[in-house]
């Protein structure tokens, strides 16, 4: 804050200063103390899981009022949140089941004698343009837009049918009424608007809609395509890194996203670690990037899994576009847009596996795709680990916490408490080795509320829902 | 874990020597079995679903970094020239699950090393993967190598440049959504499962002397072990020649020489089948 004054017949530059860091309601930049409540959970209780249940994407819509999940059956389940009751105003509303359709079904490749997984591996959905919300599903081959519509008023008294539906005789009418709209009870339908098909050779892992509302983008092992979301029939690759001889391939792309703000620039990301910047407007076809982000190897911890645990599992601009999150196997880096050779923070998820990864490669878990996600302010973000645990990174603060999603921490408004795996010989009580950690209870997919603090674990069958206390 | 061990100061006792020595023969030994895990991750195809490109990938660049490294070392070079030499010809098999004996690189040289024939990018899928650690235990304590070999490089090549004349004939679009895509990658399945993989082990040096006996070998090989469906679903449905048979005719046709060993191999090799195809 600046201002002038007149001292001694001449101005004064006067320049107070303030605390930068402003404690709003709500998201507190400067705060760093979350204190994550138990909120709910859904799903079935059942030690015996049913491979179609395994959730295989959690989504929040642009708002925060809709949470969507897909799973390995290819049904898409959508949460509504309730809206806050003035009875109990400090209490935040639940989510409860809004709708759920059967997005994809399986099928058959006969030219290949190869099943097609129904499995979901994205949902994003799209910006709100009237009552209805619409939503891009995606499993290995095809995309599907659906739109998800409210239905709570019927015409009733029809001219030429009755109440059942049957049609009356024209000749028994006598007199005509007009139909009114009546109230029933709320339904909600889904509806398969547009079906994006036969475009892809290789599995879909990424589809990121665009920030003209018009586009978006879709891609698989080896290429990236441009669609419209009005036109189904074709649409425009703008990057191929298929090689001539296939025996040549080394490298493939993992994730792939639009910029936030820049309709124009995307960014993908491979397995060997790296990320580039593409800008649409300087060629067709995007091969040569407009930036290369990578940060070299460190030679003393090179290893014959330094290439696969560098692989990049899930890359994310943060909502200000400024900067893009990278999860490879054992850490997450944030990384300027404007800084290439590095990345400008690191962090550990899980360094105490760096001693198992033999283990891990038998048992295939190193190549378990991790995402990661930002919070509202881009103050926070998260990803998950093993055992249940997921890991949340303060980055003003650089304070780290470890939770975990488990039935036992469950009751309502339980704070849950931090967790610790112990790397040392000597194992505190409460810690938990790195031998009992259980590798089949993996957190792949979270999702942070696009404006306050309550987030969407997935484990495996199960989706938590945590809250902020202060919420 | 598998680092490239670090250099040991000389400490000027004669332990040292002997301490290095057990270091790189354990460090090979872990490099073995890790090459040996990773061919049999690329080789199990339960071919239902399309396997993960991305993981076949990683997998595959993995043992061309082993195999590299043994490259270097000079322990790949010795396996190749042992099986290279004329008295052995199993090379004439080609279809997927071929199994031969092998010997170990240091010890006997005279023996065929044992070959994992392996599916390429086409013919993974993850949840199959062994994780029986007597398998791997198997592998190491025999102290033999599991390689692939140049000759059988050579021969998917074969079938790859036939492969690659039906596929010239087709067009691909930059443009997709059209139907030729399918087409395209049903042609490059077949180019995936034969070449690629052979393809990167492949040897540049090969030995002068083998290629005519090869062309003699491969004159009254059946064509049809080619055929797309047959490759792709080689160990799903039931093969032209089952991993058995192909053992007991191995037996038959090996020289008096290496008999013996391989008979002793064999019945090992038998017992990891059972396990892999069993399963």
């Amino acid at each position: 804050m600046q201002f002038a004054i007149k001292l001694k017949g001449q101005y004064v530059q006067i320049i107070v200063h303030f605390p930068t860091s402003v404690c709003l309601v709500g998201n507190c930049p400067g705060r760093n103390d979350f204190q994550w409540c138990f909120s709910q959970v859904k799903g079935a209780i059942d030690e015996d899981v049913a491979e179609a249940d395994i959730i295989s994407t959690v989504e929040f819509n642009y708002s925060g009022e809709l949470l969507a999940t897909g799973d390995k059956g290819g049904r898409v389940v959508i949460f509504q949140r309730e809206q806050e009751s003035k009875n109990r105003p400090h209490s935040r509303g639940e989510y409860n089941v809004y709708s759920t359709f059967q997005s994809h079904e399986p099928e058959f490749d006969y030219l290949k004698s190869l099943e097609i997984e129904e499995k979901i591996n994205k949902i994003r959905w799209l910006p709100q343009q009237n009552a209805a919300h619409s939503l891009l599903s995606t499993n290995d081959k095809t995309i599907k837009l659906w739109k998800i519509s409210e239905r709570d008023k019927r015409a009733e008294g029809y001219n030429l049918k009755d109440e059942d539906g049957r049609l009356r005789d024209p000749f028994r009418i006598t007199s005509l009424r007009v139909p009114v709209l009546m109230p029933m009870d709320l339904m909600v339908e889904a509806s398969p608007r547009r079906i994006f098909a036969n475009a892809h050779t290789y599995h879909i892992n990424s589809i990121s809609v665009n920030s003209d509302h018009e586009t978006y983008l879709s891609a698989d092992d080896l290429r990236i395509n441009l669609w419209h979301l009005e036109i189904t029939d074709r649409s425009f690759n703008i990057v191929d890194i298929k090689p001539a001889n296939m025996e040549e391939l080394t490298e493939v792309i993992t994730a792939a996203e639009c910029h936030p703000h820049q309709c124009n620039v995307f960014v993908y990301s491979s397995s060997k670690g790296t990320i580039r910047l593409c800008d649409m407007r300087a060629a067709a076809l995007c091969d040569r990037q407009s930036k290369f982000f990578e940060e070299p190897e460190d030679p003393s911890s090179r290893s014959f899994f330094s290439e696969i645990i560098s692989s990049i599992s899930d890359v994310k601009f943060s909502h200000s576009g400024r900067y893009m999150m990278t999860r490879d196997y054992l850490s997450v880096k944030v990384w300027d847009l404007n800084m290439e050779n590095r990345p400008v923070e690191t962090y550990q998820v899980h360094e105490y596996l760096r001693s198992k990864l033999c283990s891990l490669y038998e048992n295939d878990c190193i190549f378990d795709k991790f995402e990661c996600c930002w919070n509202g302010s881009d103050s926070a973000i998260m990803t998950g680990s093993y055992n249940n645990f997921f890991r949340m990174f303060d980055r003003n603060t650089r304070r780290d916490i470890t939770l975990e999603a488990s039935r036992e921490n469950s009751k309502p408004r339980a704070v849950l408490k931090p967790r610790k795996v112990s790397t040392g010989g000597k194992r505190k009580k409460d810690e938990i080795s790195v031998d009992s950690l259980d590798f089949n209870k993996k957190i792949l997919h979270t999702a942070w509320h696009p404006k306050e603090n309550v987030i969407a674990v997935a484990a495996t069958n199960n989706l938590y829902i945590f809250q902020d206390k202060i919420n | 874990m598998y680092s490239k061990g670090t250099k040991r100061k000389f400490s000027g006792s004669a332990d040292t020597a002997t301490d290095d020595k057990a270091m790189a023969a354990s460090y090979s030994l872990q490099r073995q079995s890790l090459l040996d895990m990773s061919l049999i991750k690329l080789q199990l195809c339960h071919m239902l679903v399309e396997p993960n490109l991305c993981r076949s990938v990683l997998i595959a660049n993995t043992v061309r970094q082993i195999q590299e490294e043994m490259t270097h070392d000079g322990s790949w070079q010795v396996v190749t020239e042992a099986f290279s030499s004329p008295s052995h010809g199993p090379s004439d098999r080609l279809v997927a699950t071929e199994v031969l004996c092998r010997s170990p690189v240091l010890e006997q040289q005279g023996g065929g090393p044992k070959l994992y024939s392996v599916m390429g990018y086409n013919g993974c899928r993850e949840e199959e993967v062994v994780t029986d650690k007597a398998l791997c235990s198997v592998a190491v304590g025999d102290g033999a190598p599991a390689l692939l070999l140049g000759t059988i490089g050579h021969c998917w090549d074969r079938a790859e440049l036939r492969v690659a004349e039906v596929e010239a004939g087709v067009s691909e679009d930059s443009l997709s959504g059209s139907g030729d895509e399918e087409e395209t990658r049903c042609r490059e399945g077949t180019k995936l499962a034969t070449g690629q993989v052979f393809g990167m082990f492949e040897i540049k040096n090969s030995p002068p002397g083998s290629d005519p006996a090869l062309e003699e070998l491969f004159s009254d090989v059946d064509a049809s072990y080619y055929d797309l469906d047959t490759m792709l679903t080689g160990i799903q449905s039931t093969p032209k020649m089952g991993p058995y048979d192909l053992l007991d005719s191995l037996a038959s046709s090996h020289g008096p020489t290496s008999n013996s060993t391989c008979r002793a191999d064999l019945n090992e090799l038998d017992h990891i089948m059972e396990i892999i195809v069993g399963s």
